[in-house]
């Protein structure tokens, strides 16, 4: 298993490769100028120069390139010049926050579509199938900004329930010393009460907004794979058997009809990191996602390249999960050697 | 206090402190009076203000942060917000200032009980590393600097631990006051130089993330893109004691949930919003206010490449002065915030500055002038802007748009993203531009020396070149006799306007809302919020 896993691991490497060579040659061809943008307000052409020598970006591509890599190669992953911090640090301190959000939505998803899949699926037509479909299709179809704007108004402003969009703490408290960089887990280490709990009244709003959204996917996913199962001769063959309704929908069905759902898991949990800038925006949430559009507007490179690659590492580490993990659900699907 | 906040502090404190009851409920009391919570769009990427790309924020974060040797006073302006000065310089670090008699050079005496924030006295040594290292950075800071003739570090001169001179190089109205801008400010030099690398001689990357300063507010806490915490330096000397030890500014881009954070009562005061907001803020009956000024020479306008034709044509471009929708434009983009820059009933007359053009909607002026200029059947061209400043450049440029079509003048909006736009406008090749330009040093001809004159800095977004207005603008900035003086503005503004390679339309609000218990907001030209006066009441 080990073996095959160093195996899997170094298969990823040509990947890698070709993520840092093609991220440096996308952000190389944007059309915007960093030099010119860090000129500042009253960057006059030489100003600009001189800029662009500080910044190494008058050299050649392939030299630039070298610079890279080498740099990369020593785990140095470059400067953020828009943030004026090392774009390794960024992305230890945004990456937590980003993965607890991520990390508390899907959880949340899970627990609310999955039951509400299988109930769907064992009663086709039912009131509970419309409503399956009917919240997944307004999952999808409501954006999350607008979802995170319409929660913030109702729930913060309008009843009160809600702690104010401020980010991941209340102001008045300070945030508990780094060990994981989850808040939830560090304020229990720092045996900090309080703290964990206004984080945790921090996380209800993000958390459900982008929760709703994946919701739609995994509910469907469930519903449809639970009712390809229910219709299989296996199925059929333990019904007939007499095993109790609940062991035949469960031991049987639905461990069948897990695989499609983890993988759409693994796609939805990748395309959330990336993509919660909007919920990110709206709560004030100091995460990846905010961190790297921001890079892109400036033009800034390193952040930009360091972004890609920490993302194509975390897929690389989701995907083997995945496999792993479809082993215990399913042994046919064990990885071998 | 309201209750809500009141109640959720109460068990707050119950539930940290578990056997304090009222007197850990009055600590939290206090503290909320002492605190100040800001959010904003954007914070401060570095804590440098003399740094490589250094954003506005951080121009706030030298001001706290460090000193300067002089400050500006300040004034009450009419509609009673409290405004700085930029005619009277005050003492900051430097306790008082000598000009030398031939008007060549000027001799500050430090305080004597200052310090840096680390406890080590301020020395005029320390004031020369940082001019010094202000000129060496380059960029920003090194152009700011010479904006004031200060240009070479033998300008700069320790005398003693408590004297420093500078020599003018020229007889400048700016140096004066160019040594009072946030650029000018003083840094530690021992604290700073422990810190700095061979490559790295002015400690640079050090400084992006610590400070070495003596300002009135130590940072205490610095997240990028997260918050900035002050604490205030209890042992500051260069000014009263701030009455808010406290400052949590955090970072919260949506201007919505701002505009509620600040109606709850969860935020004290926040910065840039859409002139909306503002308009609409200003109206309510509530727990908020609004502060508003006009922003000191400040203008929007719509700006076209005199160098192509056909904009080459001063009768075109009078043509686009006289068709721009101009009250549409104050109505629908900028809801009534700012001052209008057009229609003035009479000519310019004294220095006041930005002044309103004589030009005003008029159709049938504006068809004759193309017809003047044989351009009756139009043409096509781009009207571009910064989407960074989209929300009020979006609705104008789609306004213009619906006008400009009038005199069969079709034009294509172009949007630019932030990060282009200032490559854009040093390319220069953009035949009309939506732009928005102010000047620190608040002087008519620093703002032309930028804008109109012939050197075509980046923000000639013209490039306009006229040697009759080079002559005067140079002539201004160096012009001792005021009555000369008056005459070479009122000159160089009269030829800008009369050939309009620039159409002023408004001068934009620098708007501030808070909580109605919060006073002491001073207007600073380089738009940062200033705690240093701000107390609840």
């Amino acid at each position: 298993m080990i073996s095959t896993i160093l195996k899997r691991l170094l298969g990823a490497i040509p990947n890698l490769i070709g993520v840092v060579v093609v991220t440096f040659l996308l952000t190389r061809a944007l059309p915007g100028d960093p030099a010119a943008f860090f000129a500042g307000a009253s960057g006059t052409a030489e100003a600009v120069e001189e800029i662009r020598k500080k910044l190494g970006l008058d050299k050649s591509l392939p030299e630039q390139f070298i610079v890279y890599v080498r740099d990369l190669a020593r785990g140095d992953w470059g400067m953020s010049h828009a943030t004026g911090q090392s774009v390794l640090t960024e992305l230890t301190t945004r990456l937590p926050a980003s993965l607890e959000l991520t990390l508390a939505a899907l959880f949340l998803a899970v627990i609310v579509a999955i039951p509400l899949g299988i109930l769907a699926a064992t009663r086709p037509g039912s009131w509970i199938d419309h409503l399956c479909r009917g919240i997944a299709t307004a999952g999808v179809s409501l954006p999350t900004f607008f979802t995170g704007l319409l929660l913030a108004y109702v729930f913060y402003f309008l009843l009160g329930w809600a702690p104010a969009p401020l980010g991941r703490l209340d102001p008045y408290l300070s945030a508990p010393a780094q060990v994981t960089g989850f808040y939830l887990i560090d304020s229990l280490i720092a045996r900090d009460f309080a703290v964990f709990v206004g984080a945790l009244k921090q996380l209800i709003l993000p958390t459900v907004t982008l929760a709703l959204f994946v919701l739609a996917p995994l509910a469907r996913m469930t519903r449809a794979s639970m009712l390809g199962v229910l219709s299989a001769d296996f199925i059929r063959t333990a019904r007939a058997s007499g095993l109790a309704p609940r062991t035949v929908l469960f031991t049987y069905a639905f461990r069948n009809a897990l695989l499609p759902v983890m993988t759409t898991l693994g796609m939805v949990f990748s395309f959330l990191l990336g993509s919660n800038v909007l919920v990110e925006k709206v709560f004030a949430w100091p995460g990846i996602g905010s961190f790297a559009i921001e890079a892109l507007v400036a033009s800034d490179y390193a952040p930009v390249q360091g972004f890609v690659l920490s993302m194509a590492l975390l897929y690389v580490l989701l995907n083997l999960s995945i496999d792993i993990a479809y082993g215990f659900v399913d042994p046919r699907m064990k990885i071998e050697n | 206090m309201k209750p809500r906040t009141l109640h959720r502090s109460f068990l707050f404190a119950t539930s940290v402190v578990l056997l304090a009851g009222m007197p850990a409920l009055s600590f939290a009391q206090d503290k909320k009076q002492e605190t100040l919570i800001v959010a904003n769009e954007t914070g401060p990427n570095m804590l440098d203000i003399q740094g490589v790309g250094a954003n506005r924020p951080a121009y706030g974060v030298a001001w706290l942060a460090y000193d300067r040797l002089m400050t500006y006073g300040k004034k009450k302006l009419a509609n009673g917000v409290q405004s700085y000065d930029f005619a009277k310089l005050e003492p900051e670090l430097a306790e008082s200032w000598q000009i030398a008699k031939d008007g060549m050079s000027v001799t500050f005496k430090l305080r004597k009980n200052a310090t840096f924030h680390d406890g080590t006295p301020v020395t005029a040594k320390d004031v020369k590393w940082s001019y010094d290292r202000a000129l060496a950075m380059g960029g920003f800071p090194t152009f700011q600097m010479k904006a004031g003739s200060l240009e070479k570090p033998e300008q700069f001169e320790v005398v003693d631990d408590s004297t420093f001179k500078v020599s003018f190089l020229r007889k400048d109205k700016m140096t004066m006051p160019d040594m009072a801008v946030p650029v000018a400010s003083i840094y530690n030099s021992a604290l700073a130089l422990k810190n700095a690398t061979k490559e790295d001689p002015w400690a640079g990357a050090w400084l992006k993330n610590n400070t070495a300063g003596g300002g009135a507010y130590k940072v205490a806490s610095y997240k990028p893109g997260q918050e900035i915490i002050y604490e205030r330096f209890d042992d500051w000397k260069s000014g009263p004691l701030p009455k808010i030890k406290r400052v949590i500014q955090r970072e919260v881009p949506s201007a919505g949930n701002r505009r509620a954070l600040l109606a709850k009562g969860d935020i004290d005061m926040t910065y840039e919003m859409p002139p909306k907001d503002f308009a609409e803020m200003s109206q309510e009956k509530g727990n908020v206010k609004v502060s508003s000024v006009p922003a000191e020479n400040s203008m929007i306008y719509v700006g076209m490449n005199v160098t192509k034709p056909p904009f080459d044509n001063p009768k075109v471009r009078q043509a686009v002065a006289y068709v721009l929708p101009y009250d549409k434009i104050m109505q629908s983009a900028m809801y009534g915030r700012g001052a209008p820059l057009f229609g003035a009933k009479k000519p310019v007359t004294g220095t006041e500055w930005p002044t309103a053009t004589s030009y005003t909607t008029d159709l049938a002026k504006a068809k004759a002038l193309m017809k003047e200029a044989g351009m009756e059947a139009g043409f096509e061209t781009t009207l571009s802007f910064d989407l960074g400043q989209g929300t009020v450049s979006e609705p104008m440029a789609i306004l213009a748009q619906e006008a400009l079509a009038q005199i069969n003048i079709k034009v294509a909006v172009n949007k630019v993203p932030g990060a282009n736009w200032r490559a854009a406008l040093l390319k220069k090749d953009m035949p009309m531009t939506i732009n928005r330009f102010g000047g620190w040093l608040n002087y008519p001809e620093y703002f032309f020396l930028w804008t109109y004159h012939g050197q075509n800095a980046v923000f000639n977004t013209m490039s306009y070149q006229n040697p009759a207005v080079d002559k005067l603008i140079d002539a201004a900035r160096f012009e001792g006799d005021k009555k000369k003086y008056a005459q070479d503005v009122k000159g160089f503004i009269d030829i800008a306007y009369a050939e309009v390679p620039r159409v002023p339309v408004v001068q934009p609000m620098v708007d501030v809302a808070m909580q109605k218990n919060i006073e002491g907001y001073t207007y600073w030209f380089h738009l940062q919020p200033d705690y240093r006066q701000i107390y609840k009441k």
